[in-house]
């Protein structure tokens, strides 16, 4: 197999997927089997690759060429392997945790659904291996459309209108600025290939490089920088395998990886750092870090809490590209992976708890913790590691971002990101420290009689949700925990391009 | 022999087959003529049009009778382009017509329809070959005659039909009178009419009020043709009311073909140097086109028959196409010249997925459209890709279009305008988005059972779909003719 065809693949597998599924739709059971090893199929097929991109291979692939000099081409660079790899593996856990949360909860449409997210992960995917801006940016709408559904997936008013802002404000900033600034990029570069030093640097000058990039920032909706962060929130009304994978995994990833794209690859660092063009996004970033943490203190709802604590984690990625420095560039990557594990587990723990208590209101679930302890526990090492306490994942992404902010003089942001951090503590911790510590209400818990099958909703019977919806947050905890040992490899990924 | 002959039967091959069709006086008999005449004018056009890229522009004198005296077709790149849209619709139209015919107008009328068809496609064809000014007008006319008698048949689904087909009689003719009397001053003033002839002299001439004042009539009466906002006041009601089959074929030919006359005499008869002297370009379509685009796709969002929703979207399309022209530039002109076959594919998609609608549920109101998304499952997931490529979705071919429109706009240093498009397209996202949301998030209406389309219906439906997206993903030969043509037309030499 050479590498060329392998990166043809990792497009090839996850749409050959959905084919497969929509094919075995009345046999469930073999539907998700082919979802199941569809995942597999594509993380081993991306982990195959890592080794030459390690040694510094860069795979190349021409698929075809749409208006001539325009070319769909994929190639991997450290920074889209690194995104590949997020999005392939936790598709494996995602999927088993779908099957036991859409079956535990008795979901319609699963067919649907799980062809609409094999096509999502699809065009994440494409993002993260697109050669061009051009590329990405058709991954970038086929993320955005094929979403939709999903997120519409329970067809209720409040889907409905859930669903509407979605799209609204993802297609509406990506078509109204993001293609913008790609086709003026393209106008005065000639040129849209992702190149290592930029390709914009002599080429545009004075007002105009941060109005362009400005463009690009909120263009990038999924990237939810306040004040387009709207969309988030709204998508939450999706089922939680929904919310954990795409909008803690590869929807809001592909929106600050194509972020880390633009200002690596487009602008380049030095560029930024030289014109000072970034300035301002430093301060909306760090903005959009304390604001959106302030809001995710004010809700109640669990998933919407996670939904801003996501807006606020974003923007330490935005944060690690707007400093344009290449510490900045590395931790604002390594944010990518590690909020992505801590993310997504606490999400997991959300729909878990959701399963089996159909809880959703976070003063609800005192005492929770005492009956669910694997998922609690889980929770808690989840929300410690977007804290950032060592030894967990989250404490590098920070570590990076502050040594960053630091080399570029940004002495405040290092108060923002520490500020930030308490913020997290003071929403995060109640969750875990009521449902151990408190006793629940009155009526609840008696005794666990019911059998393992039980109906979720059976109020006498709470006991922990289906093994699958367990063993999925289980194991991306452990994630969390193993990264922190591995940060290393990841790093060595990187420094090629913040190195150079 | 025959194929020095090609230009002539382009037009007489479906000029003699008009009357043959009445007398043939049985529908499917009209019918079946009718497809094998615009099967062979779909392969006259691709051979012009082959003959064309590889020897240059050709030009045929009419009986033999020698320019600029006799009536002269002359074809480049740009109409050949035309020409190839307009009799490739018709060829896909006419399978798809068979059954919606059938359902939607009386049996003794058949034959008269199909007459009226092939003369509505001879004068489209004629209007794009000819290169005689006179002539068009008279191709145009025999265009629009046999266009109101088509939209009037709409009149067995809905009898508001027949006041569509007046207002549009109305505004045709007044359209019309404009040209003939533009016509006339030029020819007052330069004793041609032929275009090569019309063009060199008129740059004789130099600065001359008759010819600025020949040149006003023409644009306004072109733009009534072409539907240029504020002048489309017929346009809405036409498409709508008229016949699902005429609704395709008109959307996505008739308007185009104006489109092309009006390129014709702005860049070849008068030049791009006084078109933007006489500050049309900029002064008058520009703010004319955006205004419409904004204008047209704001009422389009709150119509509740679809057909008209669409009917008005075209007119907002119609003026990205205008816009195109204002830049006075070749990206912007290739945009043009891309959008005439890149909407003729979307539009004609997008109506013949309503003409399933309509045929199955007879009417295409928003409350019909309810649940459809179940009950017909390919008409709507044709709907929805013609949706996407009416937004501009990457890999269809309204991106394709917007790309170079925005190029153009920037190229003419004019952003600001390139903000406008997109802006429009997002109107488009609501409009469409609507009819989605209705067709796959709601139940059907109670008691109503309907089954997917004919096949003969759904065949040539995806055809225009496939083609939005194959031309979406590889847009190489379009893009190239379109920009062939466009510097064709630039450059001065017809």
């Amino acid at each position: 197999m050479t590498e060329g065809l392998a990166l043809a693949l990792t497009l090839a597998i996850p749409f050959a997927g959905a084919v497969l599924i929509g094919v075995t739709r009345r046999r469930p059971n073999v539907r998700e089997g082919v979802t199941l090893v569809t995942a597999t199929a594509l993380f081993l097929t991306v982990l195959w690759l890592l080794d030459g991109v390690l040694a510094g291979a860069r795979p190349a692939v021409e698929l075809l060429e749409v208006i001539p000099g325009l070319p769909l081409a994929l190639e991997i660079e450290p920074l889209g392997m690194l995104f590949g790899l997020v999005a392939s593996g936790l598709w494996i856990v995602n999927s088993i945790y779908s099957i036991g949360y859409m079956r535990g909860n008795n979901e319609g449409h699963q067919t649907r659904y799980y062809i609409c997210f094999a096509i999502a992960i699809g065009a994440a995917m494409g993002i993260a291996f697109a050669a061009n801006m051009f590329t990405l940016f058709i991954f970038y709408e086929a993320l955005t459309l094929s979403t939709y559904p999903l997120v519409a997936h329970k067809e209720t008013e409040e889907a409905k209108l859930g669903a509407r802002t979605y799209l609204g404000i993802l297609l509406s900033t990506s078509i109204g600025l993001q293609l913008v600034a790609i086709i003026w990029t393209w106008q005065i570069a000639g040129t849209l290939d992702f190149t290592p030093g930029g390709i914009l640097a002599g080429k545009i000058e004075g007002i105009f490089v941060p109005i362009l990039l400005a463009l690009y920032m909120f263009g990038i909706g999924k990237a939810a920088l306040m004040p387009v962060h709207r969309w988030l929130p709204a998508a939450m009304v999706a089922p939680t395998p929904v919310s954990a994978l795409l909008h803690a995994v590869a929807v809001v990833k592909a929106g600050v990886f194509t972020v880390m794209k633009v200002a690596v690859y487009i602008f380049g660092i030095d560029f930024l750092a030289v014109t000072g063009a970034s300035e301002w996004l430093v301060w909306v970033a760090a903005a959009t870090v304390l604001l959106a943490s302030f809001v995710a203190m004010t809700k109640d709802n669990l998933k919407a809490r996670l939904a801003y604590s996501t807006v606020s984690q974003l923007s330490y990625v935005v944060l690690g590209a707007a400093v344009a420095t290449s510490m900045g560039v590395i931790g604002g990557s390594l944010q990518i992976v590690m909020h992505a594990a801590g993310k997504i587990t606490l999400f997991f723990c959300a729909g878990a708890i959701y399963t089996a208590t159909h809880k959703t209101e976070i003063s609800d679930m005192v005492g929770l913790g005492r009956v669910m302890p694997f998922t609690f526990g889980a929770f808690l090492i989840g929300a410690l590691s977007i804290i950032g306490v060592p030894p967990l994942a989250g404490s590098w992404s920070k570590w990076y971002l502050m040594l960053g902010a630091a080399d570029a003089g940004h002495m405040v942001i290092i108060g923002v990101l520490m500020v930030s951090s308490l913020l997290n503590v003071a929403y995060l911790i109640p969750v875990v420290a009521r449902g151990f510590f408190l006793p629940a209400p009155a009526i609840d818990p008696q005794p666990a009689s019911a059998g393992a099958a039980a109906v979720p909703a059976n109020p006498g019977g709470i006991h922990e949700a289906p093994l699958f919806c367990v063993l999925a947050p289980c194991l991306t905890a452990a994630g969390c925990i193993a990264l922190f040992f591995f940060a290393d490899s990841i790093y060595r990924l990187l420094a090629p391009i913040a190195m150079r | 022999m025959i194929l020095q002959h090609l230009p002539a039967l382009q037009i007489v091959v479906p000029l003699v087959a008009a009357p043959i069709c009445l007398l043939l006086r049985r529908g499917d008999l009209a019918w079946g003529l009718t497809l094998i005449v615009s099967w062979a004018a779909l392969a006259i056009a691709v051979m012009l049009l082959h003959a064309v890229i590889t020897g240059g522009v050709i030009s045929y004198e009419l009986g033999d009778w020698a320019p600029p005296w006799g009536i002269e077709y002359r074809i480049d790149a740009a109409n050949a382009f035309v020409l190839l849209i307009v009799s490739g619709i018709s060829a896909v139209v006419l399978p798809y017509a068979r059954a919606s015919v059938a359902s939607e107008i009386e049996e003794s009328k058949h034959s008269l329809f199909y007459t009226a068809y092939l003369l509505c496609l001879t004068g489209l064809l004629g209007v794009a070959i000819t290169g005689d000014a006179f002539n068009l007008f008279v191709f145009l006319e025999i265009t629009s005659l046999a266009t109101y008698v088509l939209v009037a048949m709409g009149a067995g689904r809905d009898r508001r039909a027949l006041t569509a087909a007046f207002t549009y009689l109305v505004m045709g003719t007044i359209g019309a009178t404009f040209f003939v009397i533009g016509v006339g001053l030029l020819y007052m003033v330069t004793g041609t009419l032929n275009m090569a002839d019309l063009a060199l002299r008129i740059a004789d001439l130099g600065d001359n009020r008759t010819v600025l004042v020949a040149f006003a009539f023409l644009v306004v009466g072109l733009g009534l043709k072409l539907a240029l906002f504020p002048l489309h006041l017929w346009l809405p009601n036409a498409y709508a009311y008229a016949p699902s089959v005429v609704s395709v074929f008109i959307a996505a030919t008739s308007t185009k073909v104006a489109v092309y006359a009006l390129l014709r005499f702005l860049f070849t008869i008068f030049g791009l140097e006084f078109s933007v002297e006489a500050l049309t370009l900029t002064y008058v379509f520009l703010p004319l086109a955006i205004a419409g685009m904004f204008a047209a796709s704001t009422v389009a969002i709150f119509q509740v028959d679809i057909k008209r929703m669409l009917a008005y979207s075209s007119v907002a399309q119609l003026g990205y196409m205008v816009l195109g022209v204002s830049f006075g530039n070749v990206t912007g002109l290739t945009a043009t010249i891309l959008h005439l076959f890149n909407h003729a594919l979307i539009k004609g998609g997008l109506f013949m997925a309503l003409g399933c609608v309509v045929y199955r549920c007879g009417s295409a109101s928003i409350d019909e459209m309810r649940g459809l998304g179940r009950q017909m499952p390919l008409t709507m997931a044709a709907f929805v890709i013609g949706g996407l490529s009416l937004i501009g979705i990457p890999l269809t071919v309204g991106f394709i279009s917007k790309w170079y429109l925005i190029l153009g706009a920037l190229e003419a240093g004019w952003w600001p305008v390139a903000v406008l498009i997109v802006a429009t397209s997002l109107l488009a996202v609501l409009y469409i988005g609507r009819v989605v949301e209705v067709a796959y998030l709601q139940p059907a209406p109670e008691g109503r059972v309907v089954t997917e389309a004919p096949r003969s219906m759904l065949i040539p439906m995806w055809v225009l779909i496939v083609a939005n997206i194959y031309f979406g993903i590889d847009a190489s030969l379009t893009t190239s003719v379109a920009g062939t043509a466009a510097r064709a037309l630039i450059g001065g030499t017809p």
